[in-house]
């Protein structure tokens, strides 16, 4: 019956100095002092993981309610998700437009065939065209006439009223807007040419357009971000109230702040975490979803253009941010309200 | 062990609860308080673990001043504190294991020294077959004596109750009041707040009476003894 007070006879005074120090962990006796370092971390680490495990538990004891926390938290993480793939995949498309970008220069009429090719010649010699192309007068007329059912009323035309094309692809490095429209100047300038065509105006109004779009999911982030603050913070405020009792009983029994709080930090990232790879789920659903008819809608234009889906690292970022957002939430949540439960105000 | 130094504690809107009290416990005493409700009882308790602080004096708990005990610093002190609750507050949704052995979780003992430990109060009050049970499994008085295993269980040198014997029937009571003796005749210093004049009469430990939250009667009773 005596034992377990026989260590009721060590000295008091380290005792006095030890409520100084509420987050270090009381040395139950003497002789296991020199081991705290070691045994300390130990049993910080074992402390975390039963607060890990405790919290995940008791989510689990109530599915409906975490079920529905997470699809909010999933579904706010998703939008944002979905806009940034939407943008990089129109600009992973622009990049390959970019590419076609092609000048059509038109001669003068009048003008032979032999000129057409020596002017196309002196342009695939400029160090910023990598190609050319001439299509003559008599090709031009044979493919619209293929292309356009209007073969009976262009056999009325005595002439062909068409002019010889040469179709210039600028170099790989010179497709900005500037550089072909310093590349259409020249081509003009040149002898027999009637008219130079680069229409560059839709690259620039789409990449325009490209960062309104980065700009708008930077936008979403930051709204939605705020609002998993909110819901988790919420959900976590409401936890908090329901277990005052719990948390009352801990205080008094010695608990210190960060002890009471941690399961409820743990419960927020475990939500964003659920959050996090719901919204995951989501954006892959969609990407499944979208890929057929996207693949299809790109084959009738020619491209092998092809949806790209989340990078690794970018599904980490969900996952990881989701888990942080909901941590951070419930972290505000619990300053704010535990606070408030001291033992001895509610009586 | 306990020290009041003309205490005052006045809630606002109210007379005051206590006023320049002073009392002294030395350690290994057990000591009843009573006193009529609102003698302030509860709130003498209630500044030794400071849920509440004097509005005028001192309270000194082992020679430590609480005025001195930062808002941060009051877990550390609660845990060389041993408490139990008339309603014995316990955390109905754990078993009688976690309820005990939460103030040497908290105070972050490993896990082997925390069972160790729970089961040697679980042994002491009787209650050692019940460490899976839940609470609200147990009789009132089984509950109460978790409640106080709980309390002892780290081994503090004051615990304090409030009232522990409110809500139980004679023989249980004084069942309560003979585990409290037994922990003090080991050592630990105990005030217990209640008002079973007669049970506290049959243990003859000190008495102290409060009446207005004045010190109406302070009783040495014998020395520490069987009762």
């Amino acid at each position: 019956m005596v034992r377990p007070q026989a260590t009721r006879k060590r000295p008091p005074a380290p005792k006095r100095d030890r409520g100084a120090r509420p987050n270090r962990r009381r040395a139950p006796r003497k002789a296991r002092e020199p081991r705290t370092g070691s045994g300390g971390i130990v049993t910080w680490l074992s402390r975390h993981a039963q607060s890990l495990v405790g919290s995940l538990g008791r989510l689990a004891r109530h599915p409906l309610n975490t079920g529905m926390t997470m699809a909010v938290i999933g579904i706010a993480l998703a939008l944002p998700a979905l806009l940034h793939l939407s943008v990089t995949n129109i600009r992973a498309l622009s990049g390959q437009w970019r590419d076609s970008v092609e000048l059509s220069v038109y001669l003068e009429h009048g003008r032979s065939e032999d000129e057409a090719r020596s002017l196309a010649a002196a342009l695939e010699r400029r160090p910023d065209v990598m190609e050319t192309q001439v299509v003559t007068a008599d090709e031009a007329l044979g493919q619209f006439r293929a292309a356009s059912g209007f073969g009976p009323a262009l056999d009325a035309l005595e002439d062909n009223p068409l002019p010889h094309l040469v179709t210039v692809r600028p170099e790989e490095n010179h497709t900005t807007a500037d550089a072909v429209a310093a590349l259409a100047a020249v081509a003009g300038d040149m002898a027999g040419v009637a008219e130079v065509r680069a229409d560059t105006d839709w690259v620039r109004r789409l990449h325009g357009m490209l960062d309104v779009g980065r700009r708008l999911v930077m936008l979403a982030v930051i709204v939605l971000a705020v609002s998993i603050l909110l819901i988790v913070g919420n959900t976590i405020r409401l936890d908090i109230q329901n277990r005052s009792q719990e948390i009352e009983v801990q205080k008094l029994v010695g608990a210190s702040n960060g002890f009471i709080r941690r399961p409820f930090l743990y419960s927020g990232a475990w939500y964003g975490l659920g959050g996090g790879l719901l919204a995951l789920g989501i954006v892959q659903a969609a990407l499944w979803a979208l890929s057929g008819p996207v693949a299809r809608l790109a084959g009738l234009y020619g491209s092998d253009f092809r949806l790209a889906g989340l990078k690794p690292e970018d599904a980490l970022l969900l996952v990881g941010g989701g888990a942080a957002l909901g941590w951070l939430g419930s972290g505000i949540a619990a300053a704010r309200n535990m606070r408030r439960i001291e033992p001895g105000r509610s009586e | 062990m306990i020290r009041f130094q003309q205490v005052s504690k006045r809630y606002p809107g109210s007379g005051d609860a206590l006023s320049e009290l002073t009392l002294e416990v030395d350690a290994g005493e057990m000591v009843f308080l009573t006193g009529h409700s609102g003698a302030g009882k509860s709130t003498l308790l209630k500044l030794i673990a400071l849920i509440e602080r004097p509005t005028r004096g001192q309270v000194l708990i082992n020679n430590r001043n609480t005025s001195g005990v930062s808002r941060r610093a009051i877990p550390g002190f609660r845990r060389d504190l041993g408490i139990v609750f008339q309603d014995h507050k316990l955390l109905q949704d754990r078993t009688v294991f976690d309820n005990v052995g939460l103030p040497l979780v908290i105070a972050g003992l490993r896990r082997k020294e925390v069972g160790k430990r729970v089961r040697a109060a679980l042994d002491q009050v009787g209650l050692l077959d019940k460490e899976g049970s839940m609470p609200l499994a147990l009789s009132t008085g089984e509950q109460q004596r978790i409640g106080i295993a709980r309390a002892v269980v780290a081994k503090p040198p004051l615990v304090i109750a409030d009232e522990p014997t409110g809500n139980l029937d004679p023989d249980l009571s004084l069942e309560i009041m003979n585990l409290f003796c037994r922990f003090n005749e080991v050592g630990t210093t105990i005030l217990i707040a209640s008002h079973d004049l007669a049970l506290i009469e049959r243990l003859g430990r000190r008495r102290v009476e409060l009446k207005d939250g004045r010190l109406a009667a302070d009783s040495h009773g014998p020395s520490p003894g069987h009762a």
